[in-house]
């Protein structure tokens, strides 16, 4: 009996898909109503996104950069899903989302800033409504519940958005989160990007469960898994969770994808727990080949457009580092000053000292 | 003025900072029409509403992320967890997340959170409901901790722990709740978190306590007068950050001071006051400063409260120790 209600279960969680790994619509009907200009947007930003990921693994080779999380292969999972965002919408990010808060509007040079550790890479511009990313797994999942409650609140027509891993949907966090947000009836999307390894961990080993969007089920929300590989279909159902989550209804997201990289730049090494077979696996199955084959059928994108991209990111990230570079450095009385709005007496002595040494 | 316990102290600050501002939520387990476990908000969701006053499912990492969530989005909540040893189902949300939000923002993102909860021995608690866990909160940066030994200071400082714009962890002595009266003004009016209080003046020792320990020391304080000892009572009221002024002032009055606290010995908020005062004034000092404290084992289970928790006779026991050292 048991086992019959889990296959039931199971049986509605079918992978939601598009555009095929060969840029075929496979879907038509699901389409998303997405102007020429709007498809060129997104494919701009995936490969604006490529080249950054790829300048960020050589900037932090070479001691520029701090901390990174390596993106490739997950572009339509984050740009996809964002897109179908409005600008007053929340994003509670993991520390591999940079992309999704750096389009909302957190300027690059904050998110270098970040990587490297300087505080002013948190001190997130007004109007830009992210946190910055969260280092513990699982802890904004809960946070994005109460986010969406204060919007619900203040009878804002906007959701809050929270990202993890297939390693983040086995925390506690992750059913309380969901849990809250369905018993609050509060617009949230929980998206889970299954990128098939916590650090080395796969995705297998983490759960009984044969996909994560069925434990939505759970927590009485809607699930869905979709391959987030493709752009169109990432858009597609993060659209209909926003709409769903504005009526009160949270949605699951199980985003199928694949990191190329390491977990982060500090050490990991993935050919101790990944086959080079199942890295050109997925590698066939990458984003924006079978995107970039869709607007070339279409005539909408070609090697000039392409071109134009790479030369413009390059540019900017140029620039970003410059900026990021001229920002003055910390100082241990900076950080003393940030930690409340009034210091205490401790801080306040503290302060002082710190201030003196520091003019010496 | 009204005769109030301190529970009714506290109901009636939060009544207060309701009708303020209303971006003040009130919210926990139980505390919706319930009016919690102790009935501290009894009364309050029918007088603001469910939007305003309303329980939460049973999850106390949840409640600490609705907080932050909500805290972000403007608002201003008041979070309880039912009793502080649940606290540890939410250390995340309390000490890595909410008290590192302005930090983490640099310092664009405060956190107006007010955390409360009960807490403290004598009332025969099953496991993980009464332990003294103010250690462990008072040593993380962002976060204050506040311990109210009257209803007149429970009031004062939940209104400021209310109003203040960084978080303030609120901590309630169970065995205090209803343990006494006394005159509480109806209106509204703040006690300043950071600053201690002189509970009783005295010329020969210095007794330093917090929460319930105070009006343990209050009794000790009684037996030395009788036996010509003048004990002045320095009530801590916020553990984190300390105010040593008020402590400094007076151990330079007495020359020697007993720190007592409920918890433990080990690392604890009294460590922290003794290594203070013999950097200020050592050389004021006639005697060592002595400690009394629970003995560094789990908090005890029920049946041996009485024997486990420090009591008048320990501190008269120290006391007399440093008045004749």
């Amino acid at each position: 009996m048991a086992t019959k209600t889990i296959e039931q279960v199971e049986s509605h969680f079918e992978m939601f898909q598009i555009l095929d790994e060969n840029g075929e619509v496979v879907n038509k009907d699901a389409m998303p109503d997405l102007s020429d200009e709007q498809l060129q947007e997104i494919m701009r930003r995936m490969v604006y996104t490529r080249i950054w990921d790829q300048r960020a693994i050589s900037l932090n080779r070479q001691g520029r950069l701090g901390f990174y999380a390596p993106v490739a292969g997950q572009e339509a999972s984050m740009i996809g899903s964002h897109y179908a965002l409005e600008k007053e919408d929340w994003i509670l990010p993991g520390y591999r989302d940079v992309p999704q808060v750096v389009w909302h509007g957190l300027p690059l040079y904050q998110a270098f800033l970040y990587s490297r550790g300087h505080f002013h890479g948190g001190q997130i511009p007004e109007g830009v409504n992210i946190l910055p990313p969260q280092i513990i797994i699982g802890a904004q999942i809960v946070q994005a519940a109460g986010v969406a409650l204060g919007l619900k609140r203040r009878h804002q027509d906007n959701v809050a958005i929270t990202y993890t891993g297939d390693g983040g949907a086995s925390q506690g966090d992750f059913y309380e989160g969901m849990n809250f947000a369905g018993a609050y009836e509060a617009p949230a999307i929980f998206v889970v990007q299954n990128n098939q390894f916590a650090i080395s961990v796969p995705v297998e080993e983490q759960s009984a469960a044969k996909t994560i969007a069925q434990k939505a089920v759970a927590a009485g929300i809607h699930g869905v898994q979709v391959d987030g590989m493709d752009i169109l279909a990432m858009y597609s159902v993060t659209e209909t969770a926003r709409k769903n989550a504005l009526n009160g209804e949270p949605t699951l997201i199980e985003s199928v994808c694949y990191r190329y990289g390491p977990h982060t730049m500090a050490g990991d090494d993935p050919t101790r727990y990944r086959t080079e077979e199942l890295d050109n696996e997925w590698e066939k199955k990458d984003p924006l080949i079978r995107f970039r084959k869709f607007l070339e059928d279409k005539d909408l994108w070609n090697e000039d457009k392409e071109n134009e991209v790479v030369d413009q990111a390059k540019a900017d990230i140029k620039e970003a580092i410059k900026q990021a570079d001229d920002t003055p450095k910390q100082k241990a009385s900076d950080l003393i000053e940030i930690m409340y709005e009034k210091l205490p007496q401790n801080l306040q002595e503290q302060l002082e000292e710190y201030r003196e040494k520091e003019s010496k | 003025m009204a005769q109030m316990t301190m529970i009714q102290a506290i109901t009636d600050a939060m009544r207060t900072e309701l009708k303020n501002d209303e971006n003040v939520l009130v919210y926990g387990e139980d505390v919706g029409q319930n009016g919690g476990v102790f009935r501290a908000t009894e009364g309050l969701q029918d007088e603001f509403g469910e939007e305003r006053v309303f329980d939460t499912p049973l999850a106390e990492s949840g409640i600490g992320g609705l907080t932050l969530g909500l805290a972000v989005t403007g608002f201003r909540p008041v979070m309880e967890i039912q009793f502080f040893g649940f606290v540890f189902e939410t250390m995340d949300e309390v000490v890595g997340q909410i008290a590192r939000l302005r930090y983490r923002t640099g310092g664009k993102y405060g956190a107006p959170v007010t955390i409360r909860t009960p807490y403290g021995g004598g009332v025969k608690t099953p496991e993980l409901h009464a332990d003294s866990l103010e250690g462990i909160i008072a040593q993380s940066p962002g976060i204050s901790v506040v311990i109210p030994s009257t209803p007149y200071d429970a009031k004062g400082l939940l209104i400021s722990a209310i109003r203040s714009n960084d978080p303030v962890f609120y901590l309630e002595h169970m065995k205090l709740y209803r343990s006494f009266r006394e005159e509480v003004p109806e209106e509204e009016y703040t006690v300043e978190i950071g600053k201690a209080d002189v509970k009783r003046e005295g010329k020969d020792v210095t007794l330093i306590a917090y929460g319930a320990m105070v009006h343990t020391c209050l009794k000790a304080a009684d037996q030395l007068a009788e036996e010509g000892y003048e004990a002045e009572v320095v009530d801590l009221r916020t553990v984190s950050p300390v105010d040593m002024d008020t402590i400094i002032e007076s151990v330079k009055k007495t020359n020697r001071a007993v720190m007592v606290q409920e918890a433990q010995r080990q690392a604890g908020v009294g460590s922290n006051v003794i290594a203070d005062i013999n950097e200020r004034a050592i050389l004021h000092l006639e005697a060592p400063v002595l400690r009394v404290a629970a003995p560094d084992t789990v908090f005890p289970f029920a049946a041996a409260e009485d024997v486990w928790l420090p009591n008048e006779n320990d501190v008269i026991e120290k006391a007399k120790a440093v008045l004749n050292f």
